[in-house]
Parts: C-alpha cells; structure tokens; sequence
C-alpha cells in the first residue's frame, strides 16, 4: 500500500514535469512565440525589446528560464504575472482552487446520484415509455451547451422570475466563501451545479442503462435468476455492482478535467473566479506565469483524480487487488 | 415429480416463427438421473430453461404443461416461481468462468442462495457454505469460502457452482453441460462428485449434454433429442446397446470403437441440422436419414413403451 502511494507520487511528479516542459516549450521555445515582443507590444524598438528581455529575464537561455520560474512557483512562491507586475501568481491561483472545487463536487454528487437513479430506473424498465422518454431528457441534457444553458438559468432565475416565489431565494452571481457562511456558499452555488451537471446526468445516465442492460444479458445473472433471488435484487446487486466498475473510469477523468479548467464555461457564465475563468483571462493576454502554473495545477489534479479512481477501482473490484 | 407434458417453445422472430421446442413429454422420478442428449440447437437447454420458468424473451411462447411436485409451472407468476428456483429446482451451467458474478467471494454468493430461501442468521449461512465447499471437495472449505471467482481454477469454480445450487438441498437438479468447459480428468472427478451429491441429497438430476460419453458414465435412464423433439427414450443400457432410431445409431456410430480395427474415418452423419424456421414436414431427421421411406413424409410419434423410438422402421417401437 505504502509502495503504491510512492509508485503513484512519483507517477504524479513525473506527469506534472512533463506536462510544464510541454507548456513551457510552446509558449517560450516554439519558432516565431517570442514572449518579449508580445509583452512589448506592436511595432516596438529593437532597444525596447532588448530592455523588455533583460527586464523579465528572457535572455537567458531557455533552461535557466524554465528552472527560474519552477523555483518561483513551487519554493518561493513568488511568481509574478507579466501583465500586471506586482501580482503574485501562486496565491491568485490558490485563490481559484476553492471556488473550483466547490462547483465540481457539487456538480459531481449531483450527477452521480441522479445519473444512477436514471440509469437504473431506465435499465429496470427497459423499452417502456419511462425508459424512452428518460433517454430522451438524457439527450436532451446532453445537447444543450453549458454557456447557453447557464445564461437561460440566469435570464430566468436572476431576471425574469426572480421577483416570484420559485426563485427570489436565488443570489446574485459570484462566488461567497464558505467559511464566510455555508448557506449563502450553498445558494449560489444551486443553479451553477445543476447547470453543469446536467450534461453529465444525461450522459452517464445514458451510458450506464447501456452498460447494465449489456450485464443483465451476462452468464451470472443467470445463475442469480437461477437462485430464485428478486430481479431487483439482481438489477442492483449482481448488474449494477458490476456495472460501475466503468461507470468510474469514465467520472476519473471527467471529474479531473473539470477540477482542472474545464468547468471554464460554467465559471464565466456565473461569474465564478475559478481555475478556469483565471486560465482564461490569463490565456487572453499571454500572460505566461498564470497559464504555467494553472496548467501545472489542472495536471496535478488529474493525476490526482485518476489515483482516486484507481483506489476505487481496489474497492469495487477485487481482480485489480493484490493479494 | 416433474412431468411434462407436449411442451412447446417457440419465439417470434422477423423471418417468422421460430420452433425451438415442438411438442417435448417426459418424466423425471424422484432420485433418478436422466440423460438429455442432443447435438447444439436441438432443444436440449431451452426445454429445461423452460421448466426454470428462466426463457425471459418477450418474443417466446411457452405452451403446454409442466408439472412439479403437482404444481403447474407453466403461467406461473414469477413471485411463486422464485420461491421454488434455487430451493426446489437448482441448475448448474455450462461455463464455470462467467457463472459466478466476479465481484463476490464465493462464499457470499452461496450464503445470498441459503438467506434468499431460509430464515436463518448470516453466521450460519455461512458455515452452511462452508460445509457445502467441503462436501464438493474443496480444499481448505474456511479460507476458499472468501475467495473471489478469479481466485479459483475452472473445475473449483464449476464446484463452487455445485454447492451453491446444493444449498437449498433441491428435489431436482438440472445440470447443462456442467463438464463441457473442462478439461478430461477434471470432467470425471465433476462427474464423480455429481453422482456422489445425487445420492446424499437424494435429488432428482436432470443432466443435459452432447456428449455420449458422458451420458454412458452418468445416466439412469436417457433421452435423445433432435430438432426440438425427442428422438428416443429408454433406460441406459437398453438405449446404448440396442439403439432403435437411425440417429441414435447414427451418433453412437460416430464414436471411434475403442476395440478392433480402426477405422480410416469415422462415420459422419451427412446433411446439417434442421433449420429451425423451415422444419421438414414429416419426421425432422428424414432429410438426413439413409433408411427413408414412404412413411416418413408424416410425423412419427414416440411410443408407449419405455424404450421407444419416433420412428416408422419395424422394430422401433
């Protein structure tokens, strides 16, 4: 166990060093991405440029470059944006980290319980209209895009009937701590949860019917139907327990991109400032310390994610566990 | 204890109906075993599947009647029907490796058997599993019990598979082709081990197989199946040594004599299977069979005797 958790630590570091050299090469070392002539601006004096280089370090060679700006993110902290020079990068990115979590997590429960509830009830009354019209709420929800589902949410929640019963509760956009109070955290929050969970409940809904109904065909629900067990007591112990052994891998790596910036849409539309929304803001104006160190935060967890999973994986099925 | 009676299978299909079964009658006696034999597609599972109450196609029918114990099995509501799987009427498949669900040790799988039909504590289902695994020779019965499928070699899993449909001590048995996934010496000690449990438990065992050796070894009384009916019926030895229709014959023919001279080839049977969506009219096997006649252009029927044959040559009834 010990040796495992060095084995993925390691993985880990390894993936994150990786990952920084990728990003660091395409943004500092690829032919024509000078990053002193884009600080400079357009049509800058080659006396400029030469100040601009030696001001931001850029004329030293390229590993130099690349293990100053590791040493500044990881030992002292000290990291500045390129845009606006006093801004220390390591604690505007830990900043984002909270408001990211707590808009996955969030989504994340809401999408696994109801994707389960959905799949199964679908799976246990295979081809009945219960079943057709959840699949179709599951394609519905898949279909619509996340920036025009959360600007909807908000015309109808913030505009147009926040004045009525249904959704005065809902707050204005933006982020509240949740040690500043844990209902005002969990109201605004609501409405971007379910916005980005609904994709994911429509998906995994619909993958997880497919993968149960595959199990219910398979040699040992056979011999549970031969044992005189329930057919729920099938559906639930024999075919779904086997089923989310898939039903994981597939939450690891959604679940580890969303951490990682990929709830970005969902974040711009609810005003949220998290990793994705500061990626992005970054990624608009080159500014290269934020876009490394949020790229090498989003490997992290990933990583992170996906040794989650395979813990789960230990859990749920006992041919991946040692003896 | 189970009598069926003209029993017939068939599933609706696009190309139309599908006769898997065609008017199939027999008897099960208490503590006996009988031999279903029959090459792939002849009917053999699905007759037995039917008498499981297990065929849950939307698109089959089931006619006819089976009865157990005196109770009529066919229309039965699931509900009732499940009390009696796994207490009164167990089964054994085919292939050890997929038949237990691979995320249970063993032992929870035959003590959620034992808790489904018996009112007892989780501690004694399991030591009842733990006997069981003793009893089907499982060595070391307490640390095999937390084993999972994928621990275990195929002939300890098919034996896994013995005790759990043992555990509800049922009156009947039906094993379909418990031997046919293993290899040979595993295949007699299965055997073995199935006539032994047969006499302790005193269950009536139904053992389906397309294999005649396997029948000679094991059966009390044999059944041949063909094309979704039974071809012939008799006891063993009567059947083996005395064979009355042509397919019978015609299969025992096709083993290779263990004494004399070799042959160069064996003896095929020539044609293929009928096609279950356009059977001949008149006896199934009559497109194959060297002895055809006038006759046979009407359906034979099986005789009243204990050793009988569906077929018009003399002697066959």
């Amino acid at each position: 166990m010990f040796l495992a958790i060095i084995q993925r630590l390691w993985q880990m570091l390894f993936v994150m060093f990786g990952i920084s050299v990728l990003v660091f090469l395409i943004f500092f070392a690829t032919p024509g991405a000078d990053p002193a002539s884009r600080i400079a601006g357009r049509g800058a004096s080659a006396e400029i440029l030469e100040a601009v280089r030696k001001s931001f370090g850029l004329d030293q060679p390229i590993y130099v470059q690349y293990f100053t700006m590791m040493k500044k993110i990881f030992i002292t902290g000290d990291l500045t944006s390129f845009v606006n020079r006093g801004w220390k990068v390591v604690p505007a990115v830990l900043d984002t980290i909270p408001v990211t979590i707590s808009l996955v997590m969030g989504a994340a429960i809401l999408w696994v319980v109801f994707s389960m509830i959905i799949g199964t009830v679908a799976a246990a009354t295979k081809d009945s209209w219960l079943d057709r019209s959840l699949m179709i709420l599951g394609l519905i929800g898949i279909s619509m895009p996340v920036f025009w589902l959360g600007e909807v949410m908000n015309l109808v929640t913030q505009s147009r009937f926040h004045d009525t019963w249904m959704f005065s509760w809902v707050p204005p956009l933006g982020y509240k701590n949740f040690t500043d109070g844990p209902k005002a955290w969990f109201l605004t929050l609501v409405i971007p949860w379910f916005t980005l969970a609904i994709l994911y409940i429509g998906l995994y809904g619909r993958v997880l019917r497919a993968n149960l109904i595959e199990a219910m065909q398979e040699d040992f629900v056979r011999t549970a139907r031969a044992k005189g067990l329930s057919e729920t007591r099938i559906l639930l112990r024999h075919a779904l327990r086997t089923s989310l052994i898939s039903f994981v891998t597939l939450f690891g790596l959604d679940f580890g991109a969303l951490v990682g910036g990929s709830a970005l849409l969902t974040e711009v539309v609810f005003n949220l400032h998290g990793i994705g929304k500061l990626t992005y803001d970054a990624l608009l104006n080159l500014d290269l310390p934020i876009i490394m160190t949020t790229v090498i935060f989003a490997s992290f967890f990933v990583v992170m994610a996906n040794a989650l999973v395979d813990v789960l994986y230990i859990v749920l099925d006992p041919r991946v566990r040692k003896a | 204890m189970l009598e069926v009676r003209d029993l017939r299978v068939s599933f609706s299909s696009e190309q139309g109906l599908m006769r898997a079964i065609d008017g199939v009658s027999f008897t099960v006696g208490e503590g006996e075993i009988l031999g279903l034999v029959g090459e792939s597609g002849s009917g053999k599972t699905v007759s037995l599947l039917a008498v499981m109450g297990l065929i849950n196609d939307p698109n089959a029918v089931i006619e006819g009647s089976i009865k157990f114990k005196g109770r009529e099995l066919v229309g039965m509501p699931n509900a009732e029907m499940r009390k009696l799987r796994g207490r009164e009427i167990a089964m054994i498949f085919q292939d050890p490796m997929t038949a237990l669900t691979p995320v249970y040790t063993i032992g929870w799988q035959i003590a959620e058997q034992i808790l489904q039909h018996q009112n007892i504590s989780k501690s004694a289902a399991r030591q009842k599993a733990i006997d069981l695994l003793a009893e089907v020779n499982i060595p070391n019965p307490a640390d095999a019990i937390d084993r999972y499928p994928h621990q275990l070699s195929g002939g300890m899993r098919q034996r896994a598979v013995i005790a759990m449909a043992l555990s509800c001590n049922p009156s009947l048995l039906v094993a379909d082709e418990p031997t046919t996934a293993l290899d040979v010496t595993v295949q007699a000690q299965i055997l073995d081990l199935v006539r032994k449990l047969q006499r302790n438990h005193k269950s009536a065992v139904v053992f389906i197989t397309h294999d005649m050796g396997v029948i000679a070894e094991i059966a009390d009384r044999v059944m041949v199946m063909y094309g979704g009916r039974i071809v012939e019926r008799g006891l063993r030895n009567e059947l083996f040594l005395n064979p009355k229709h042509p397919y019978t014959k015609a299969l025992l023919d096709s083993i290779p004599p263990l004494e004399g001279e070799k042959p160069k080839r064996l003896r095929a049977i020539s044609g293929s299977p009928p096609s279950l969506l356009n059977r001949p009219t008149g006896c199934c096997f009559g497109p194959r069979c060297v002895f055809r006649f006038d006759a046979c252009s009407a359906q034979p029927e099986l005789g009243k005797l204990e050793h009988s044959a569906a077929c018009f040559l003399e002697g066959a009834r």
